[in-house]
């Protein structure tokens, strides 16, 4: 059988993966893939720990569905967002919407 | 090695191997393409997890909405970003250093915690996850506040982003 550490060393290695990718990408697209795959990580720990720790309570499926509502609304303002800022500035580069930046 | 093991390494291998390619792919098409194998490779884990439920909202939402929404926005900008210039910043180095560190600090912590270790233990019989978390989202004894709550950041996003994205004349 599947010991639990090989579900939280492959989630931990998912949710860093997409750390760098949210780090170093130019495209603000490409930094959304990112935060979509760390959130996809914490929700496979969810469910690990669920399967694992405490299979009679029902609270890590509880908590990945929640995670996958935030994570709709996440995706669903974002590209909101880069498709507003894509008509004013024709660019989606990360570097180059400082718009907010003093 | 069990098959369910031999299982669990090929999908583990193919699904860390899309999200590489994920965050490194040129042409964001590709990305997004590579980030629907990424995600299908999770609901596998959820299979494995015995989490039916899960992996077939992964399916739905994640490459059904979340993944084709991505496509969607790609295509509709995708004027400007042509396949020129370096995808990533110049401090890729140090979010590479990051990353591995994070990833080298995290199995450490975790190695030494006591229950690192755990085997799968037995579901109970009888007992149907789905059926349970079910009652469980609208039970007011459980988590009936959180997925309300839940609800209502979904409907605040919507309206949000009909707003944010409004062409205004």
């Amino acid at each position: 059988m599947i010991p639990l550490s090989y579900y939280l060393v492959f989630a931990a290695a998912l949710f860093c993966i997409g750390l760098y990718g949210v780090l170093a990408r130019k495209n603000a697209i490409a930094i959304l893939m990112g935060i979509e795959m760390m959130l996809n990580a914490v929700n496979v720990n969810l469910v690990a720990f669920w399967r694992y720790r405490t299979p009679d309570l029902i609270v890590g499926q509880a908590f990945a569905v929640m995670v996958f509502a935030v994570a709709a609304a996440e995706v669903a303002v974002g590209l909101a967002l880069i498709i507003s800022v894509y008509r004013s500035r024709h660019s989606i580069s990360a570097d180059e919407i400082d718009m907010l930046k003093w | 090695m069990t098959p369910i093991t031999i299982v669990f390494l090929i999908t583990a291998i193919v699904t860390l191997g899309a999200a590489v390619m994920v965050v490194t792919a040129r042409n964001l098409v590709h990305a997004a393409l590579w980030l629907i194998l990424t995600l299908f490779g999770v609901a596998v884990f959820y299979v494995l997890l015995s989490a039916s439920f899960l992996a077939v909202v992964q399916v739905v939402i994640y490459i059904g909405a979340i993944a084709i929404l991505m496509i969607f926005a790609i295509m509709l900008t995708r004027r400007v970003m042509q396949d020129t210039g370096p995808t990533v910043n110049q401090g890729w180095w140090l979010a590479a250093l990051i990353s591995i560190a994070l990833f080298g600090g995290l199995s450490w912590m975790l190695s030494t915690w006591i229950g690192f270790d755990t085997n799968m233990p037995q579901l109970s019989q009888g007992a149907d996850s789905l059926q349970q978390l079910g009652q469980a989202l609208v039970s007011p004894n459980a988590y009936i506040l959180p997925f309300e709550l839940a609800s209502v950041l979904l409907l605040a996003a919507l309206i949000g982003a009909i707003m944010i994205a409004w062409e205004r004349k």
